[in-house]
């Protein structure tokens, strides 16, 4: 049953082998376009899977199934243990199916203008498919291994697509930076994933969080530190997401990965593989919710705070793309801190279904405005927002759909992100209200910053004069945002809870008009204090800048996470466990080999003379040899 | 013929052995050690028919043996010669201390 999934995974591996290996035989258009047309199968493919899912086929008394139209037994530990490969359809994983291939068929397509005349136009083609492969894995994995695998290659094409323009250094650092940022935290994924299969025996994830599961069903009792091991399987098991999915204190690769092209991090950094943690702990949530309660209330705080976090450093940022890259973050926290305050079936886990409708509905937004911003970089030629102002006359369709898509992140009615932030802050509200303050005043923020990046690109100072006078994109750049737009504007009126829901049970969702109401509130007095500040060039920004300035400069410096960072590495790591060990390494193990080579060299120099070259000298000693030998055999 | 003992023989084969080596061992010449060679494996087949005809008379393997052993030498020598007309051919110089070169 539906085996054609397959292909949905397979094409763009197929995809990535052709314009990896023959994409420099080809002229540049040729390789986007065989990417694109391979992507849109995709894509068709998805929204059919979808639709066959959703309407008819994983529906079975009145809750949704999950259906392996695919798996084989790739590598056997033991009889139980043992890592397969297949496909899993579930509501979230569906879902994620068709935000995916929606988003990647956009940058694809976007990609063609923005990219234009590159070098390596072809390698970039090659290596979006190869992510839309490792993606497509990762979220129809039928075992965490298999998700682990995938995610290990997302983050290798996460990696080579920042470092895209590799002879630029800060590329270089900032690929290198994601890349070992987010394998130090899969460290941990990977000890989690281990312990938690050692004491289960399978990696699947039906077994895995069955109620009558080896973990759920009978308790395992062992502890380790005063905690269970499940919970700490879970919490290792979240922190390889967090480093994912750039929760503190992991965050810091984030906006650094900005470097890379702009599509590239509309389609990576934005909308699906920060969002793989999430994921990861919605596609283990039966075992978070009933196994590690005390682990999921850690996620929420950890959640909570990442946003506040990143929401005030978005607002001081000054490159479009790194306010972009914090809001990201701060967005994604609110998915983590909506799964962290839901609870286990119907209405209960209303946060469950508020973090997934929230992934999808910021996954279209997000990389709206990122190919907006993507476009705008494009027409000026800088990421810099005082570079930038008044560009709405030059660019009235990237105008239009940034706006739409500000409108919708800041939660105003009638478009999607409205919805999807109240029902998480309906299910904080309902859980915690210290949760619910924090994510509350965060709207305010997002309104704040978001409208502050709108005007300060698209207004502010209109008769800015400019270089090359800015030009509107073509059409292969404003198709992706006219119907990205399209998609923010009804994906909010689409009856989430009917399709996704913790335990796969539908239930009846209403929007709560003491809380929407709340959170349209302060998202439109964010909006009226950002147009104060930024409609038109004033001074009053600077002086609220200087009436709080030590928060500023804080928050301008990122809270300085990354000096922490760097003291804990740099200072401490390696001066007192690598220099150590290298010393070690150099003296104690290399000495020892050397040692050995000196002795062989040394005795080797004063025995070569025996190797004279004549072949007499050698028959000599070979004779006198055997009449030796034959002579202690005959007489002893 | 029955007559003469069997060390008689072991003593000729013996001399032509030690012949063999001292002329291996002394020549420059290669074509000379060649032939002091042949004249070790001519004193093993005579020990071949003398052992056979005296321990094992009625029967012929060790008859055998040396003719086998005899044609065996001789490709020997053909391969043999074959690769000093080579060196020759290359060093203009078929004496053996004077071709050294495999050395450390």
């Amino acid at each position: 049953m539906m085996s054609y999934t397959l292909i949905i995974v397979v094409l763009p591996l197929l995809m990535f082998l052709v314009l990896g290996l023959l994409g420099s035989k080809m002229k540049p258009a040729v390789a986007g376009l065989i990417g694109t047309l391979g992507l849109s199968v995709v894509a068709a493919l998805s929204y059919f899977t979808a639709a066959t899912y959703f309407l008819s086929v994983g529906k079975v008394g009145g809750s949704f199934q999950t259906i392996m139209p695919f798996n084989f037994e790739w590598l056997q530990f033991t009889d139980k243990l043992h890592i397969d490969l297949g496909i899993m359809l579930d509501p979230i994983s569906v879902m994620m199916l068709v935000v995916i291939s929606t988003v990647s068929l956009m940058v694809h397509l976007f990609s063609f203008g923005y990219m234009k005349g590159e070098r390596g136009f072809q390698r970039y083609y090659a290596l979006l498919s190869l992510f839309s492969f490792s993606m497509l894995g990762l979220v129809v994995a039928t075992n965490i291994f298999q998700m682990y695998i995938f995610w290990e290659l997302v983050g290798v094409s996460s990696y080579s697509l920042i470092g895209f323009y590799y002879t630029k250094p800060s590329a270089v650092a900032a690929s290198k930076k994601a890349f070992i940022v987010t394998r130090f935290a899969d460290l941990f994924f990977l000890i989690g994933i281990l312990a938690l299969s050692f004491y289960s025996g399978t990696f699947n994830f039906q077994e895995l969080t069955s109620q009558t599961g080896p973990i759920l069903g009978q308790p395992i009792t062992a502890t380790f530190m005063g905690w269970s091991v499940v919970s700490w399987a879970m919490m290792l098991i979240f922190i390889g997401g967090a480093g994912k999915s750039a929760m503190m204190p992991f965050h810091i690769w984030l906006p650094d990965a900005m470097e890379g092209p702009t599509p590239v991090s509309a389609l990576i950094h934005a909308a699906t593989m920060v969002v793989a943690g999430v994921y990861l702990v919605a596609r283990m949530f039966p075992l978070y919710v009933l196994g590690a309660p005390d682990v999921l209330n850690i996620i929420a705080y950890i959640g909570g705070i990442t946003a506040l976090f990143a929401a005030i450093v978005a607002c001081t940022q000054t490159d479009i793309k790194r306010v972009l890259a914090f809001s990201t973050i701060s967005q994604i926290a609110y998915m983590i801190t909506a799964l962290g305050v839901s609870g286990y079936g119907g209405h209960e886990g209303l946060g469950y279904m508020a973090s997934m409708f929230h992934l999808t509905t910021h996954a279209f937004f997000k990389a709206l405005l990122f190919l907006g911003a993507g476009a705008v970089i494009h027409a000026v030629h800088s990421n810099e927002m005082d570079a930038m102002g008044g560009l709405r006359k030059y660019l009235p369709i990237t105008h239009i759909t940034f706006l739409i898509a500000c409108l919708s992140i800041s939660g105003i009615p009638p478009f999607s992100g409205f919805f999807s932030k109240d029902e998480i802050l309906v299910a904080a509200f309902e859980k915690d209200i210290l949760l619910f303050g924090c994510l509350y005043f965060c709207a305010g923020l997002t309104a704040f910053y978001m409208f502050r990046l709108y005007y300060r690109i698209f207004w502010g100072d209109s008769n800015k004069e400019y270089k090359h006078t800015p030009h509107e994109s073509p059409l292969s750049m404003t198709i992706p945002l006219i119907f990205l737009a399209a998609l923010t504007v009804v994906t909010g009126f689409i009856p989430f809870s009917k399709f996704v829901s913790s335990d796969g049970m539908p239930f009846e969702t209403h929007i709560e008009w003491s809380v929407a109401s709340l959170s349209i509130l302060v998202g439109v007095i964010g909006i009226v204090i950002a147009t104060i500040m930024y409609r038109k060039e004033n001074k009053i920004s600077d002086k609220v800048a200087g009436s709080i300035k030590g928060l500023y400069i804080a928050a301008y410096h990122k809270f300085y996470f990354d000096e922490i960072w760097l003291f804990v590495t740099k200072k401490v790591i390696f001066n007192y466990v690598s220099r150590p060990i290298a010393w070690f390494d150099r003296h104690v193990v290399d000495g020892f080999m050397n040692l050995q080579s000196t002795i062989t060299n040394f005795v080797s120099r004063k025995i070569k003379f025996a190797q004279s070259g004549e072949i007499q000298d050698y028959a000599w000693a070979f004779i006198m040899g055997a009449v030796v030998i034959v002579s202690l055999l005959v007489f002893i | 013929m029955s007559n003469i003992p069997l060390a008689a023989y072991l003593v000729i084969s013996a001399i032509m052995f030690f012949a063999g080596v001292y002329g291996f061992l002394s020549r420059r010449n290669m074509l000379t050690i060649l032939m002091s060679l042949e004249l070790m494996l001519n004193a093993a087949d005579i020990n071949f028919v003398v052992f056979n005809k005296y321990l094992f008379p009625g029967q012929l393997e060790g008859h055998f043996f040396a003719l086998f052993a005899i044609g065996v030498s001789a490709a020997e020598t053909a391969i043999a010669i074959a690769i000093i007309i080579n060196i020759y051919r290359n060093l203009k110089n078929i004496y053996v201390d004077e071709v050294n070169k495999m050395k450390f």
